[in-house]
């Protein structure tokens, strides 16, 4: 199978962020980055695809010089190849702009593909939106928040979920498949794979080199504020026999905050 | 005039999609635009509540292959008739199937979507769009530079209208044939598998009663859905902690790798309340804690904070709600 996985650089889900101060973005400055968390969920089961049916890995990011240390981790847990879509436009907020880039090149280096995979979500962005914007793009099928994904020669089952149950989808290949938690567990890097992804060469292609059209360049949102949320105030802190307890989060659920 | 997609599940309309009602025509009185709402497929048995919650007219999308969902199919129906009425905004509730669906629509139109709207503001005529990225840690707010306005509003953020049905006079239907006219390949539903117990989901639950590493066990749930069943449109809620030890399904956990929830509260039993927590479920309305470590950052946030042993204030805590619920 081939086999593509699209993987982005995000902040440390650990980190505390901070606004710039034009207050446009975050100060990177000082931010531990990884991949974006679900997006291992997707490497992962391109990886278990491949070992069950032979074919390709090939890892790619849309984003800064600075995301090869994550393509790099992608190769040390097993993937073939991996690519680099070279864009310096801070984060924007935008999932047409990255769709874009990633169906063109789609189109222009990898027509025979079986499988696109990506997180169901990047930390951050926090969109939901790439997966299936390509899929439109590229006018193949979508199923997103995957936590189970069956393929039988050109044919695949996916469970997806939704609110309090999970739809199990059809479908044919090739199609756009987002990864949820739960989908599989994603290995370790290897002392091998490290050694062996030192060695291999990342291609980059700067974005304005995929012949995307300029209107989905253009940006299309105007960022007017990025802030820190309001803060809650303290609330009260309590410690009383059970019985007593009890009785206090009855009457404040009550009379306090009037919920019951 | 807005347009405000009308999801349904099993014949009934869903709550957030009539939130996404609610709010958006709330909004529009403003601006003195109508709503109007879009329904796919041919078993609606009721719109009533559309007309409630601010819709002046139902567009009604039939035809054969519509009544299951696809988001392939979906996006090109709502596409093409987008392309007639030219709406000046497309709203969706941010569902499992509104955030499916709206991002293909966005393609298909080539403008931009707000994901996950929680604050509508209509600043000098023009309309702001505020969200929380970096999993709530921030808030953004933005204007979008292309038309139509696309966004998915969050469940269970904004208030529904409470009018009574015998008020309001019903609106107009338009019904509307589309002829299929996209043969591209699809992704089909073939089947919905439940859940053991049909629990309600956390992002559907106006309570949540969550356990982390404190419970234990994963027998000791039990304690919580015990609770659960006296407090109606209650959820089990869970940390990655307790996931992660095989306590609970995964589709329980909230949080960065979780759900995001904003239920009218959330009682949160044995958790820390980590960084990557906390992202899931801070913006509740009202937070009640209990935690045996004084020093927990789950305290932080809480409006109620509890020291003390979960296993000893649960059961107290059962008696006193069923006779508060029993007055
Ligand atoms: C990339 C990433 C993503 C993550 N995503 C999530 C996520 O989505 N959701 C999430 O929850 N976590 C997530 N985590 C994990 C997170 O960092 C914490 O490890 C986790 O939230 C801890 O769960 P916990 O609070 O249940 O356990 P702990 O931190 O171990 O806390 C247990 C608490 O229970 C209390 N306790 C113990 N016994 C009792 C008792 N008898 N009575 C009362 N209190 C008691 C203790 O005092 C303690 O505070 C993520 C981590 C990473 C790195
Ligand atoms: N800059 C990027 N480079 C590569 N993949 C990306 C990028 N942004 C988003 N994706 C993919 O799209 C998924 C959803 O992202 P988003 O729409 O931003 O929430 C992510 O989990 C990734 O798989």
């Amino acid at each position: 199978m081939n086999l593509l996985v699209f993987v982005k650089r995000v902040p440390d889900t650990e980190s505390k962020i901070r606004i710039a101060p034009d207050g446009q973005g975050i100060v990177e400055e000082g931010l531990n980055f990884i991949i974006s968390p679900y997006d291992e969920y997707a490497v992962e089961e391109a990886l278990r695809l491949r070992e069950a049916k032979g074919g390709k890995v090939t890892v790619v990011c849309v984003g800064k010089e600075e995301a090869l240390l994550i393509l790099r981790k992608c190769l040390a847990m097993g993937a073939d190849e991996a690519l680099l879509i070279k864009d310096s436009a801070p984060e924007s907020f935008e999932g047409l702009r990255v769709a874009a880039a990633i169906a063109s090149l789609v189109k222009q280096r990898f027509p025979n593909f079986d499988l696109l995979l990506f997180g169901k979500q990047s930390f951050g962005a926090d969109n939901a939106q790439v997966p299936a914007m390509v899929a439109e793009l590229l006018g193949i099928p979508q199923v997103n928040v995957v936590v189970k994904l069956i393929i039988e020669g050109r044919n695949g089952v996916a469970y997806r979920e939704i609110e309090g149950a999970l739809e199990k989808v059809v479908f044919s290949l090739p199609a756009v498949i987002s990864a949820q938690k739960g989908l599989n567990e994603p290995r370790y890097e290897t002392l091998k794979g490290i050694m062996a992804a030192k060695k291999k060469e990342i291609p980059i292609i700067p974005i304005d080199e995929l012949g995307i059209s300029e209107d989905f360049l253009t940006p299309k949102m105007e960022i007017i504020k990025l802030e820190m949320p309001p803060t809650k105030k303290a609330g009260r802190i309590i410690q009383l026999p059970p019985e007593e307890a009890a009785k206090e989060i009855v009457r404040f659920l009550r009379e306090e905050a009037k919920i019951i | 005039m807005w347009l405000v997609f009308i999801e349904k599940r099993e014949g009934k309309i869903k709550k957030s999609s009539l939130e996404t009602l609610a709010e958006t025509s709330r909004r529009a009185e403003e601006l003195d635009l109508e709503v109007a709402a879009v329904v796919v497929g041919s078993s609606f048995e009721n719109l009533t509540p559309l007309w409630v919650q601010g819709a002046k007219k139902t567009y009604w999308l039939k035809g054969e292959d519509l009544e299951v969902y696809s988001p392939e199919i979906y996006a090109q129906v709502l596409y093409e008739l987008i392309q007639q009425i030219k709406p000046e905004a497309v709203f969706f509730a941010g569902t499992a199937l509104g955030r499916d669906l709206a991002p293909r629509l966005a393609a298909k139109l080539r403008v931009a979507l707000v994901s996950d709207c929680t604050r509508i503001i209509i600043s000098n005529g023009s309309l702001l769009f505020v969200r929380p990225v970096y999993a709530g840690k921030a808030l953004l707010t933005l204007k979008l530079k292309t038309k139509p306005f696309l966004a998915t509003l969050r469940p269970n953020v904004f208030p529904l209208k409470e009018i009574k049905d015998e008020n309001i006079a019903p609106g107009e239907i338009i019904e509307k044939t589309i002829g299929l006219n996209y043969n591209g390949p699809v992704a089909k539903v073939v089947e919905i598998v439940r859940e053991e117990g049909a629990e309600l989901d956390v992002t559907e639950a106006e309570v949540i009663i969550s356990g982390g590493r404190g419970m234990k066990a994963a027998e000791n749930f039990n304690l919580l859905r015990e609770l659960s069943t006296l407090i109606p449109r209650s959820a089990i809620g869970a940390s990655r902690a307790a996931v992660d030890s095989g306590w609970i399904g995964h589709q329980h956990q909230v949080g960065q790798t979780g759900k995001t929830v904003c239920p009218n509260l959330y009682l949160a039993f044995g958790i820390s309340g980590s960084i990557q927590h906390l992202a899931g479920m801070s913006g509740s309305k009202v937070i009640v804690a209990v935690n045996k470590d004084p020093e927990a950052p789950i305290f932080k946030v809480a409006d109620l904070g509890v020291v003390g042993d979960l296993f000893q204030i649960i059961p107290p805590l059962k008696e006193e709600l069923r006779k508060a619920l029993a007055e």
